[in-house]
């Protein structure tokens, strides 16, 4: 089958592998339909999170129809459609039984390093690195899904791909960035960073019903769908975020804010953090550039809430912990639970609340993926969203 | 077992040589910076060692700036320029006076090895650049809502969802009558 495939920094290649087979009896074997590239990914694709090894599978954000099932899988069958969350889950452990599916105890197949790295493991997730399992992604033809009958989302066949597939991630991330905020009617919300999952935690927030929602970015055409979503806009370059915020709360600060942004914020010489942020993590004296982090707890309003579903990686330097303590502020953060939310935000597409496909921009046959992770990173050519049909 | 094929891929050669020239940049860099008298003593340039650590750091920020941009091309240029800097450098001491001239002959050669290895590394580097995808105009998502009615009317359209227990806000929703200090608890 043909895949795209981590080769190292800056380097995804469409290859032809051999195809998945059933490797427990819990698996099943999808056909994929749709995949896309995930802003996750683009970590990935500037190696700023280890534990990548060259060859491997890249994607998270997968749908399709099963082909084959393992002994065991109870609940698929052959025929079925479904989308594949991101988050490999196993539905016994406590973890998931709590709904904190993303850090399910059982699924990680390399929990031993996760243990060192983290403390304590992780749940697989599908092409994120071997320190969450190092299982093969979904930017490919078919998909190996392990723990298949708790691993999936059955989707009915009246709705097209591009208004399903993002239940995989960027839809629950959105929604559980907002959701973590247990956002009130008289809350203004802002948000940092105007890509995919911002634009889904702005929609979010105004169908959870924030009084005012603010977006953050300096790209026009993500700025003008932010606004199309319901949000008052802020261009970082040529606007203070700091002035604007505070201008807007009377003075206050948001009440809860959401960092869609994660280690690799913009890097600007109106921002000299950015720059230093930049040049330490080329010499690999830091991990991430936590600009937005920083940003956040100084204009957050004191007894607010930071909620963080941007992917950060490592270690991160000069965070005003001092501000944030003393503010008393809540930190909500995580990879998304996504099975907690997706019967919840399958109804509400079934019954049209929200139409996911609006963040597509490019559609690209799978051959074409390499090329599209250049231009979703570059932000060219317009592009927000990139699928990919395999 | 299928044979692997590559079909397309993502990065050009020229960018992994260019991350090369960016470490080897630094590394160059630190030694002018840490060590420039054993450099000047090598070269029969003694006196030239603040000269030596100035380039030294000018390596090193050239190399980091390879390492960091998106696109090295710029930073490359600067390589090529401090290039030639230094071989202006090193030729001042081209004179009979110079014992060292042999080792300066090497270094020279070695500068022009390095220049030559910049050059080809910015040229190829233009060349991928302008084998990218021409990018369309500046497209319009002014109506991409993804809401079926305008955000004010669905504002609070999922206000059926009841936020878990373990996701609820230390802030309390609306702000109540002045309290004594405890009384919260009890409310």
């Amino acid at each position: 089958m043909k895949a795209l495939r981590w080769q190292g920094k800056h380097d995804i290649r469409c290859e032809t592998v051999p195809d998945p087979q059933i490797e427990d009896a819990r698996d099943a074997i999808i056909k994929v339909t749709s995949c896309a590239i995930c802003g996750s990914d683009l970590h990935l694709y500037n190696n700023f999170i280890p534990g990548m090894k060259h060859g491997d599978i890249m994607g998270h954000e997968a749908m399709g129809e099963v082909v084959e099932v393992g002994k065991e899988t109870k609940k698929l069958k052959v025929g079925d459609r479904v989308v594949i969350p991101f988050t490999i889950t196993c539905g016994q452990c406590e973890q998931c039984r709590r709904g904190n599916f993303s850090v399910c105890e059982t699924t990680n197949r390399n929990k031993a390093i996760a243990d060192k790295v983290f403390g304590h493991t992780t749940a697989g997730l599908f092409g994120y690195t071997h320190l969450t399992g190092g299982y093969p992604g979904g930017q490919a033809e078919y998909l190996r899904v392990p723990f298949a009958d708790t691993t999936h989302v059955k989707v009915p066949k009246t709705l097209s791909d591009e208004q399903l597939l993002f239940l995989s991630d960027i839809f629950p991330t959105g929604w559980q960035g907002a959701v973590q905020c247990d956002i009130q009617p008289t809350d203004t919300v802002a948000i940092w960073g105007c890509g995919p999952v911002g634009q889904f935690a702005i929609r979010s927030a105004v169908l959870l019903g924030a009084k005012q929602v603010i977006a953050i970015d300096r790209v026009p055409e993500r700025l003008a769908m932010a606004k199309a979503g319901g949000a008052i806009t802020i261009n970082f370059e040529s606007e203070s975020v700091i002035e604007r915020l505070n201008e807007l709360t009377g003075g206050k600060g948001p009440e809860k804010c959401i960092d869609c942004v994660g280690l690799e914020a913009h890097v600007s010489m109106n921002h000299p953090d950015t720059i230093l942020d930049r040049a330490k993590q080329a010499v690999m004296l830091e991990s991430d550039r936590p600009h937005v982090l920083r940003e956040m707890i100084y204009v957050c309003r004191p007894a607010g809430t930071i909620s963080i579903p941007g992917v950060y990686g490592g270690l991160l330097d000069k965070i005003p912990f001092g501000a944030a303590m003393n503010k008393g502020l809540t930190f909500r953060m995580g990879q998304t639970h996504v099975n907690r939310w997706t019967d919840d935000l399958l109804r509400r597409i079934e019954e049209g609340q929200i139409d996911p496909s609006f963040v597509i921009t490019h559609t690209v046959k799978l051959e074409d993926g390499p090329a599209y992770y250049e231009t979703f990173r570059d932000k060219q050519d317009s592009c927000i969203k990139v699928v990919l049909k395999p | 077992m299928t044979q692997q094929r590559t079909l397309s891929r993502s990065k050009s050669h020229a960018d992994g040589l260019a991350r090369g020239l960016g470490w080897f940049s630094i590394g160059l860099g630190l030694v002018e910076v840490l060590a420039p008298h054993r450099l000047t003593r090598a070269f029969g340039l003694r006196g030239q060692e603040r000269v030596i650590q100035a380039y030294g750091w000018r390596e090193i920020a050239t190399g980091i700036g390879i390492l960091a941009a998106k696109d090295p091309s710029p930073w490359i240029w600067g390589r090529i320029g401090g290039d030639a800097l230094d071989l202006a450098t090193l030729a001042t001491g081209l004179n009979d006076r110079n014992h060292r001239k042999e080792n300066l002959g090497v270094a020279m050669a070695s500068v022009a090895g390095i220049t030559a290895l910049d050059v080809y590394c910015a040229t190829a580097l233009a060349a991928a650049n302008r084998a990218k995808p021409k990018a369309r105009p500046l497209q319009d998502y002014s109506r991409r809502s993804g809401l079926p009615r305008s955000p004010d009317a669905m504002r609070g359209a999922a206000s059926d969802f009841v936020t878990p227990a373990d996701m609820r806000a230390g802030y309390p929703a609306t702000p109540r009558d002045p309290v004594r200090p405890g009384a919260m608890s009890r409310a």
